[in-house]
């Protein structure tokens, strides 16, 4: 079994790193580049834990081979906040209580960040459809759509021209 | 560990080569199926060929009225062709049913169709469209019905060697309207229970002149049901024609008992859909006709 | 003291702070179960059993050993034998020898997904190659998943030692039957016989899982002298450590356990199916060795909640008051002892009702499931939903309204509940009142819609709680505890530590330490932690209080006794001391500043909850939409109301899951047909609208800040409330779970 050479973008860096080439995006996060904020929660696509951004889509990167990522960009949890500053997604999430255990969380907030980068003003449903490839079992979705709706507000706010 | 090599060729003819020197390599399209495969262990390819790389296999073609989607278009791409949502919305709409949006942005109607599931969302609105799709291999390339590349649960009729290079689907005929409806427990991450595409064409008094519907879900590959069709050509869709057409649809159906659904729960609910589904395709031909009017 | 139970109002307690975790989790920084890394670690993998029942004749590993990078093979045949005795896992105790045969099977297998044999190497890789290598030599036997047909005699029996205990003649031929447990108050016959009105109907249930999205994971490392370590997560790090201590004839302060941050548990969380195993790979190997499950394994081989099968029979007076009840249940135990959720489901099945007469049967089934494991108020879900759908028919042939059938027959301060206890400030009738009184209760219904009551409730638990707080030198706090924070327990424990110590939040540190760094703490779960280890903040708090007004005394020159603890200052008349002032000189006052409080409280006080569920049916599918959801909770008082809420959310879209498409489904063969979350259905964001969750707060006198527990309470009204909600939209009673479209849309055309 030969390794993979992969140099790729992650968050904004130039990574390189060997993988076998079996081996899911997500697995090469986590354990290749020691990214362990996406989680694996079903290695199926089924869950979205795993989500990252892919050249600017969204996917499960359970689903992604490591060798895709070869001079692609990818964007994980681990970015989403500049430097110490949280993202509002980020923050509003924290103000709603908008986690309990807190396993599910950077795949929501990677799902809604990307929906509020090229949808600013989503509807309820479209929030709830946006993410209904993330499961939560903990808080019944409530606070995370109200956290996702206010970041929405926000963002529209700080973007409005002075 | 039996570990797939991995190939990103930048042409269909390499595609072709690789396969052919190596019966066990499998295409990668969005990998939607295909890693979740393999890492269940269900399937252990010699080789995965990305097919992303490959010019012309992503996006979306425009040519004169007729649409080439390349076979590793992800979902999500087609809501980027504004003319194919004009032309053919339930195609677009029942590409994206399937999974989320994480799915969709990777999921290609390639896939879709050579997965070959009997409850793929994408090809009752593809076979009610009348699609056809390319297939290269070693003897070359060829045209086929999109009907005619399911098989059976899992099964396609591509001959070793052949894999989907494109899906091509005519322009939208005047007066001329489709959609796509499926059942699932749940709104969205489901797998259909029965799946329903209708595609339309009324003339100017509202008479349907042809008509194509297909089921998913309802048998080992997608159904089109011709008796279903022509129960309503000829017909102003009136109750009556729906009726006939609702019996015919059930006639055609030969479901399982599974997880999913039972086979009475399918039959029953491939009627109820295929009428909703053929209310949404004529109030588009009927939008249609007026737009021309 | 700045935290008198009769105050009513507090400078924290009920405000909405950002929890201490909560940045490293929005960031991605909290290292969860599978996250932790040791140095040199190999990595370990489980094989399992294809089979549903099979005598294991005999296993092969020389092969697996043979191949390169095997660093240790283990079996049944490496656990000692003679694991017994229980050991408190957080909402119900575990049996060791079952704890020990669940970890690893022996010589039979008794579920699809039981462990078989482990493997540790140098790459997960080798570890999935060597189980292949693995040779089991199987005797399959018939097997049966089915509550009614492991009844049925001559049928497989699962356990040749296993007779059924509770029987008032000890059985001589072994059963699946394991367990009957029985309450009996007055004559129910009798009041059955009086009643005005008796609903007889009968109730399945499927076995639902937990569900928690963090796979199960660990890490353990056995030194060569005798000590182990084990990082993993777990809503009981002390009952890990007590159980892989019991299960390896270990002393249990030989094992360190340090817990990791935990994503998600709901029960399912406070036992151990990994650790033992990864504790022995890594005896054998000399490294440290990580077991995770992946979710295939989850759902065959952890605990799911048992699904039940419940006649009922339930009598009610003309004026509505519930005058008899008999009871009888079979819960799926799946296929090992000891689960104790036919107890608590007993105690529980008319918790919140006065009801003189009653006789309440439960019996554990065995069946080759996966063993059933605590969910969320475990065993009490599925007798509520008979219950609470019983009533309903009452209430309609009686011509009463529901909440009013409720009232008339809910506990009051003073009376008795299930288990025998009596009641003081329970607000059962207040949130009754304030459900009636809702909005929501008055709304117009839409065509093909219903709405649906039903109520819940869950006795929660005080428990074992140790914890510590300790100023640091410029006088911020330290609190250590040792309860994994599952939902926000950090935010809740500091703030009841600066609400007493009358500083600010942000000025309070919490740790959740390991088993060596604190004492002993039962496990999160039983709605136990912000009371019983709030309290303990609490207690140990006010110690340091007191401490720090000593050495105020000494700073002073003064006399301790007329030092006044105000604001976060030590106060004589016009001096003032701060904790930073007191902190800087403890040197020359007696040295470092801190106090523990290990603490075993009772004044624990049950929660109970009455949801309002509105849906719409699809006559033509069978298709339900939840379009409006109220959940109200006598929450005793929240201290953080956000994670209060969640609970309350969280738990009731559990209990919607459960009502409409969560269920076990098997195949023939025994097989679990839906391993996985794309079939196994709990609800997506789209599937639900918001949940309002209405806290009702009637303080318990017990607790320093008038907590009550509230996880547990409110995933025990939604199965009824759905349902009653589907007999109001179509008129159909379907006794049957899940609601799912097909089954709606059967019962619609059957009743056309």
């Amino acid at each position: 079994m030969s390794k993979l050479l992969v140099s790729t973008t992650v968050n904004g860096d130039a990574q390189e790193f060997l993988c076998d080439p079996g081996a899911t995006l997500l697995e090469a996060l986590r354990e290749q580049l020691g990214l362990t904020g996406s989680k694996e929660g079903c290695g199926s696509g089924d869950c979205g834990a795993c989500t990252v951004v892919l050249d600017g889509n969204m996917v499960c990167s359970c689903l992604v081979l490591a060798a895709e990522a070869e001079g692609r960009q990818v964007a994980t949890i681990e970015g989403v906040a500049e430097g110490s500053m949280l993202h509002p997604v980020q923050q509003k999430f924290l103000e709603h209580g908008a986690l309990q255990c807190g396993f599910c969380t950077p795949g929501f907030i990677v799902a809604a960040k990307a929906l509020l980068d090229h949808n600013p003003a989503p509807s309820e449903s479209e929030v709830r459809y946006w993410l209904a490839g993330n499961l939560c079992r903990c808080t019944g979705y409530d606070k995370i759509v109200r956290a996702v709706m206010d970041a929405a507000a926000q963002l529209r706010q700080e973007r409005m021209p002075a | 560990m039996p570990s797939p090599a991995f190939h990103a060729p930048g042409t269909v003819d390499e595609v072709v080569g690789l396969l052919a020197g190596d019966p066990q390599a499998r295409v990668l399209a969005g990998g939607t199926d295909l890693i979740v495969q393999m890492r269940s262990g269900r399937i252990a390819p010699s080789a995965v060929i990305d097919l992303k790389r490959i010019g012309g296999m992503s996006g979306v073609r425009v040519e004169a009225g007729t649409f080439a989607i390349g076979a590793a278009t992800a979902c999500t791409a087609l809501k980027d062709c504004a003319e194919l949502v004009a032309a053919w919305p339930g195609v677009v709409e029942a590409a994206n049913l399937i999974g989320s949006v994480q799915v969709r942005n990777r999921a290609t109607m390639g896939g879709n169709l050579c997965n070959a599931s009997p409850a793929a969302d994408s090809v009752p609105a593809l076979v009610a469209a009348g699609a056809t799709c390319v297939v290269a291999g070693p003897a070359g390339r060829r045209e086929v019905p999109v009907a005619a590349i399911p098989a059976g649960p899992g099964k396609t009729s591509l001959a070793p060697g052949e894999f989907v290079v494109e899906i091509r689907l005519p322009p939208r005929p005047a007066g001329g309207g489709d959609a796509y409806l499926r059942s699932i427990p749940r709104t969205e991450m489901d797998i259909a229970v029965v799946g329903a595409g209708v595609s339309l064409v009324l003339g100017p008094d509202g008479t349907c002149t042809s008509a194509r519907i297909a089921l998913g879900a309802v048998a080992p590959t997608v159904v089109l049901v011709e008796d279903a069709a022509a129960a309503l050509v000829g017909s102003r869709l009136d109750d009556a024609a729906l009726d006939r057409m609702a019996e015919a649809v059930r006639a055609a159906c030969r479901p399982i008992d599974d997880k999913r659904g039972t086979a009475g729960y399918r039959t029953a609910m491939a009627a109820v859909l295929a009428r909703r589904t053929v209310n949404i395709a004529r109030e588009r031909a009927q939008s249609e006709s007026t737009s021309k009017a | 003291m700045n935290a008198p139970s009769d105050q009513k109002t507090f400078r924290l307690v009920g405000t909405r702070p950002i929890r201490p975790d909560g940045i490293e989790k929005v960031t991605g920084k909290a290292i969860y179960g599978p996250d932790f890394v040791a140095p040199g670690m190999l990595h370990g993998a489980v094989l399992r059993s294809p089979h549903p029942h099979a005598r294991i004749r005999g296993i092969d590993t020389r092969r697996a050993e043979a191949l390169a990078g095997v660093k240790a093979v283990v079996t049944g045949a490496d656990f000692p034998g003679g694991a017994e005795g229980t050991v408190a896992g957080g909402e119900t105790p575990t049996d060791l020898k079952y704890a020990s045969i669940k970890c690893m099977a022996r010589d039979k297998v008794f579920f699809e997904g039981h462990a078989v044999a482990a493997v540790a190497a140098t790459s997960a890789a080798v570890a999935e190659e060597a189980l292949k290598l693995i040779a089991v030599d199987y005797e399959v036997l018939p097997h049966v998943t089915d509550i009614e047909e492991a009844l049925r005699p001559g049928g497989p029996i699962l356990h040749d030692d296993v007779f059924t205990q509770g029987l008032a003649e000890t059985p001589t031929t072994p059963s699946n039957a394991s367990l009957r447990f029985a309450m009996t108050r007055g004559d129910a016959e009798q009041a059955l016989g009086a009643a005005v009105e008796v609903y007889t109907g009968r109730f399945t249930l499927q076995p639902v899982h937990q569900g928690y999205i963090e796979p199960h994971a660990c890490v353990a490392s056995w030194q060569a002298d005798g000590q182990g370590q084990i990082w993993c997560s777990t809503q009981g790090h002390f009952s890990v450590r007590a159980m892989t201590a019991g299960i390896l004839g270990m002393s249990i302060a030989s094992i360190r356990v340090m817990p990791l941050e935990i994503g998600g548990g709901f029960g399912g969380k406070t036992t151990v199916y990994l650790e033992p195993v990864a504790m022995l790979l890594s005896r054998k190997a000399g490294r440290p060795v990580r077991l995770a499950m992946q979710r295939g394994d989850i759902f065959r081989a952890s605990g799911p909640a048992p699904g039940a099968v419940i006649d009922i029979r339930l009598g009610a007076l003309a004026d509505g008051t519930l005058s008899g009840a008999d009871i009888e249940f079979k819960y799926n135990g799946g296929g090992l002892p000891g689960a104790y959720e036919v107890y608590s489901g007993v105690m529980s099945t008319l918790s919140c009702y006065r009801v003189p007469d009653a006789n309440v049967v439960g019996w554990n089934v065995l069946t080759n499931m996966p063993t059933v494991h605590a969910y969320r108020a475990p065993g009490a879900p599925q007798t509520y939903f008979a219950v609470e759908c019983a009533i309903d028919e009452l209430a309609r042939r009686l011509g009463i309204d529901p909440i009013d059938m409720r009232l008339r027959n809910v506990l009051r301060p003073g009376d008795t509940d299930g288990r025998g206890m009596t009641l003081g400030a329970i607000g059962y009738a207040e949130t009754l009142e304030a459900t009636k009184a809702h909005p929501h209760y008055a709304a117009p219904l839409g065509p093909n819609q219903g709405r649906g009551i039903a109520c819940g409730s869950w006795g929660n638990y005080g428990g074992p709680s140790t914890a510590a707080v300790s100023l640091a030198e410029d006088g911020s706090i330290l609190v250590t505890e040792g309860n994994p924070d599952i939902g926000g327990s950090r935010a809740a424990m500091a703030m009841m530590a600066a609400e007493t110590l009358g500083i600010a939040y942000e000025k309070v540190r919490v740790t959740v330490a390991d088993t060596s760094s604190i004492g002993y703490s039962m496990g999160t779960g039983g709605s136990r932690t912000t009371f019983a280890t709030g309290m303990a903040v609490v207690q140990a708090a006010e110690a340091v209080i007191e401490i720090m007004k000593q050495r105020a005394a000494q700073m002073l020159g003064a006399d301790a006794a007329g030092i006044e603890w105000r604001d976060g200052a030590a106060v004589l008349g016009e001096q003032r001391l701060s904790i930073a002032e007191i902190a800087a000189k403890s040197g020359m006052t007696g040295g470092p500043i801190s106090a523990e409080a290990a603490i075993h409280p009772g004044g624990f006080l049950p929660g109970f909850g009455a949801h309002i569920c509105d849906l719409e049916i699809d006559p033509e599918t069978g298709h339900t939409t939840v379009v409006r959801y109220t959940a109200l909770q006598d929450v005793g008082r929240a201290i953080h109301p956000d994670y209060v809420e969640g609970q309350i959310q969280g738990g009731a879209v559990q209990g919607i899951g459960w009502a409409l498409n969560e269920a076990y489904v098997y195949d023939r063969e025994g097989h679990l047909d839906n391993a996985g979350f794309l079939d196994y259905r709990m609800p997506v964001a789209s599937d639900m609208p918001m949940i309002e969750a209405v806290m009702i707060e009637v303080p318990n006198p017990d607790h320093p800040y008038g907590v009550k527990g509230v996880g547990e309470t409110p995933i025990v009204p939604p199965l009824a409330a759905v349902a009653n909600a589907v007999r109001d939209a179509t008129g159909l009673r379907i006794g049957d779970l899940p609601l799912s479209p097909d089954r709606i849309y059967a019962r619609l055309q059957a009743a056309e």
